[in-house]
């Protein structure tokens, strides 16, 4: 009998509980909504100043909600993995690996934004708006944006050899050649970090071979052996001759990204061009000698066939672990070109939506480099990020490591090919 | 002091737990310290060495069981059979070298009048963190001779013996002039007296262009002579290939030579400033003009340290370099506590210093050497941040070693801990010899 009485009396309680609970959140929704909103992420430093100031625009208009932002740099990835494994995830994070919302999705712990549809397709383009959809529904949203179909020149080098920033294929070719006899190299490569090589290879496949066979090739459907890819690594050979780059193949082999940089960004270069994203000048803004337009320029990665405004490029997405109608607002808020300008205005920033201005950007350089990103024609994410890591994201293995090897002998296209085939079946299988 | 003597307790004793409540207690911080962080941490690694990337973490590992699939990818991926070779080179050589150079240096010390200070040079790298170590190395590996200090001392010392040449960059503009910059390159087809050549290069950087260079003029044909010149054939634009044009450069001060059709040269000049030649005097029979192979003699270009070849000797010399001033500091005390009578007795008997240091020394020195060579092989298994700090991307494979495979796998990217435990597993099997060796020493010592 007591046990009895007990039951109900607990069972009692918890609908009490539920009710309670239930009118508390159900009555703030009508109204403007209100509650705190905690949100992780990877920009430090004057990015999260800038992200702090986009947040003000809201917490102004929103005197209700109380939003803070903690940065945790480059180790979102792991703090997140542990945060969901212990049951407490924060209520928004943003992360610079699309890998890791399919892997929260995955595992049910995201929560889909289907709600911001409306505002997605009012400011972002429709390549950029479907960027986080998972099984057709939104889970990730690009939030900042990133170029990386951009190539960076010294300007007296290109004077020199009296060229001028090419905008098709075979005029960078012939650029690249009259550049040779000038007695500059035409390229520096990072080679000794892989992802530059598998940024310049998505670059040219993706305008060579067209949009559906990279998603094709990045969601592995499609084979790595396909005619289409052993085109495209033919084509980047003719742009790696060991003659035409600084240090040759085997040199370039042992430059970093950042020495490749400034090999291009000095009086004294020692080769003309850089092929690599909008995030170029920011590593050599320190000790960089030459001022933008007149020392060093950009031009877009140049078409290959009909392909202008086609854009290679990357971001940090934004995703959400809860759902209640603050953090609702703030999604859509942060989906906005208004709210996207207020951080164009300082700086350090591509805008993903297509409502940001090209003049809300400081300089000149910026307005080429992150107004290409809202008014892109096609625009596809980073495949190597959308690889299994093990493929697209390890140091000395996968696809970074086969790229390398490629570089070493750029005549041996189809072996590559099959190389890169075997690995990323490999992946795929471990992966599942 | 003496054990206390207790009595066995009687099982089931209800008073067991309390005589024993002091024990247990004292023992207890220690004994769930070791618990949570050492044995309940090897036994999960062990057991989620048998499941797969996706198994889901807990107290124990669930789902995506794969049995021994992660032992077999890591005798049959390359780049973890590559580690596994590798750190049977670093087993092979690293303890070996380090103990005999901390020999060699704690001998020597002893002899020098600035032993001190030796020694305290041989043992500042200890000071540094291995991780430091290898920032410093790999700058110092750096295959431009500019920037790394390796290939810009072995640079020095190669352009004393061989200078590299004016022109190190061209190449010729046409296919008329054949060769290679080895041999020089010369006109393909040979030419009589009476008409002239034009000997175009390219890919000059501007800045390499003598400071005295002129306008380039179309040379003249002679009587009796071969006359040429020999000019940068770029202007910006490009140009027109092979022919000289307003805005192209001579290039003077070039040693141009000609060779009759036996293959000898016959006549050598140098060009003028607007890169002119002149052959005069020239016979019957047809020629070819050419130049010189010492314009184009390369600088040297550096050694490839960091390349796949060498990478693995490259990251071993820099451990060495940090290692051996802790053998010598080591062996050095224990060369200290060696009787001098011995040494004294042996010379007294006639023994050569030689002798002295095979037949004595080294014998009586062997419990010490043994340490160190023990304690190298433990620690080359486990070496791991110099690797990770001196390889470059491109080569990180090729310089990776067990320990480094283990993180990569796990944590490095590719975020599959189900590998990365078979690796900490194997690593932990390779150990388990060494350590039992070391704890057999132990208790003989005592």
């Amino acid at each position: 009998m007591k046990k009895h009485r007990l039951v109900i009396a607990a069972l009692l309680g918890v609908v009490l509980l539920a009710a309670i609970t239930a009118l508390a959140s159900a009555r703030p929704a009508k109204k403007s909504a209100s509650g705190s909103i905690n949100i992780v992420g990877v920009w430090t430093g004057d990015e999260e100043k800038s992200f702090n100031a986009v947040l003000d625009g809201f917490r102004k208009a929103n005197p209700g909600i109380k939003v803070s932002y903690k940065s945790t740099g480059d180790n979102t990835p792991t703090v997140l993995a542990t945060a969901v494994a212990g049951g407490k995830p924060p209520d928004l994070a943003s992360v610079s690996q699309p890998g890791l919302v399919n892997d929260f999705q995955k595992k049910g712990a995201l929560k889909n934004l289907d709600y911001a549809k409306g505002t997605l397709n009012a400011n972002y383009p429709p390549d950029i708006a479907k960027i986080g959809v998972v099984k057709g529904h939104v889970y990730g949203l690009l939030i900042k944006g990133a170029n990386k179909s951009t190539v960076w020149y010294n300007v007296s080098s290109f004077k020199n050899a009296g060229v001028k920033a090419p905008t098709t294929f075979p005029a960078l070719q012939k650029a690249a050649g009259t550049l040779k006899a000038s007695g500059t190299p035409a390229f520096s490569v990072g080679g000794a970090d892989g992802w530059t090589l598998t940024d310049l290879f998505e670059n040219i496949y993706l305008r060579q071979a067209g949009p559906a066979k990279y998603d094709a090739l990045s969601k592995h459907t499609m084979k790595w052996t396909d005619a289409s890819v052993v085109k495209a690594l033919q084509t980047m050979g003719t742009l790696l001759q060991t003659s035409n780059i600084a240090g040759g193949t085997s040199g370039a082999l042992q430059t970093d990204f950042p020495t490749s940089v400034s090999n291009v960004f000095t009086k004294s270069p020692k080769a003309a061009m850089v092929v690599e994203g909008d995030f170029v000048p920011g590593v050599v803004a320190s000790k960089n000698a030459l001022k933008a337009v007149s020392g060093y320029n950009v031009f877009p990665f140049p078409a290959i066939g009909n392909t202008a405004n086609y854009v290679e490029g990357g971001g940090d997405e934004l995703m959400a672990f809860k759902d209640t109608p603050a953090i609702r607002a703030l999604v859509k808020y942060l989906a906005t070109g208004k709210a996207q300008t207020i951080w164009a205005k300082r700086g350090g920033y591509t805008a993903p939506a297509k409502t940001v201005p090209a003049s809300a950007y400081p300089d000149a350089i910026t307005r080429t480099t992150a107004s290409a990103v809202g008014k892109a024609k096609v625009f596809r994410f980073d495949l190597s990020d959308l690889q299994p890591a093990s493929f697209g994201g390890t140091v000395g293995q996968g696809e970074f490591k086969l790229f390398q090897d490629f570089l070493k002998s750029p005549g041996n296209a189809k072996g590559i090919a099959k190389q890169l085939e075997s690995a990323a079946a490999k992946a795929y299988k471990a992966g599942k | 002091m003496e054990p206390p003597v207790v009595a066995a307790p009687p099982s089931g004793d209800p008073g067991f737990l309390r005589r024993n409540l002091v024990a247990i207690g004292f023992l207890a911080p220690a004994a769930i310290l070791l618990g949570v962080m050492i044995v309940y941490p090897t036994i999960y690694t062990f057991i989620r060495s048998f499941f797969g990337k996706d198994a889901h973490e807990g107290f124990l590992p669930k789902g995506d069981f794969t049995g021994i699939d992660n032992y077999k990818a890591l005798f049959t991926t390359d780049i973890l059979v590559t580690a596994i070779k590798n750190s049977a080179i670093w087993i092979l050589v690293a303890p070996a070298a380090v103990t005999a150079f901390g020999l060699v240096f704690a001998v020597l010390t002893e002899r020098i009048r600035w032993g001190v200070g030796f020694k305290a040079i041989v043992f500042m790298p200890m000071a540094i963190s291995l991780f430091a170590t290898g920032v410093i190395w790999h700058v110092m590996y750096i295959k431009d001779p500019n920037q790394g200090a390796v290939n810009a001392a072995i640079g020095a010392v190669k352009s004393w013996v061989s200078p590299a040449g004016a022109l190190s960059s061209a190449s010729p503009s046409t296919p008329a002039l054949t060769g290679s910059p080895q041999s020089g390159y010369v006109l393909q087809k040979p030419i009589a007296a009476g008409k002239t050549a034009l000997l175009g290069l390219t890919a000059i950087p501007p800045t390499d262009v003598p400071s005295g260079a002129k306008q380039v003029a179309t040379p003249q044909p002679k009587q009796g002579a071969i006359t040429g010149v020999v000019w940068r054939d770029f202007k910006p634009g490009g140009g027109v290939v092979g022919k000289p044009e307003q805005g192209e450069l001579g290039l003077p001060g070039v040693h141009v030579k000609l060779i009759d059709s036996s293959g000898k040269t016959v006549q050598s000049a140098t060009t003028g400033d607007d890169g002119s030649f002149t052959f005069d005097g020239v016979g019957g029979g047809s020629f070819k003009p050419g130049i010189a192979a010492s314009t184009f003699a390369a600088p040297f270009g550096g050694i490839s340290w960091l390349g796949s070849q060498l990478i693995t000797p490259a990251v071993i010399i820099a451990y060495i370099w940090v290692w051996a001033g802790f053998a010598m500091v080591v062996i050095g005390a224990g060369l200290a506590a060696i009787s001098r009578e011995v040494l004294e007795a042996a010379r007294t008997d006639g023994a050569t210093e030689w002798q002295v240091f095979r037949r004595v020394t080294v014998p009586m020195l062997a419990p010490v050497l043994s340490v160190v060579f023990i304690t190298m092989l433990i620690n080359v298994l486990k070496v791991f941040d110099i690797v990770i700090s001196i390889a470059p991307g491109s080569t990180q494979s090729d310089a990776a070693v067990i320990a480094v495979q283990m993180w990569r796998q796990s944590f490095g990217g590719v975020n599959d801990f189900g590998l990365g435990s078979a690796i900490a597993v194997f690593l932990f099997l390779l150990v388990i010899p060494i350590l039992l060796l070391n704890i057999r020493r132990f208790r003989r010592e005592v």
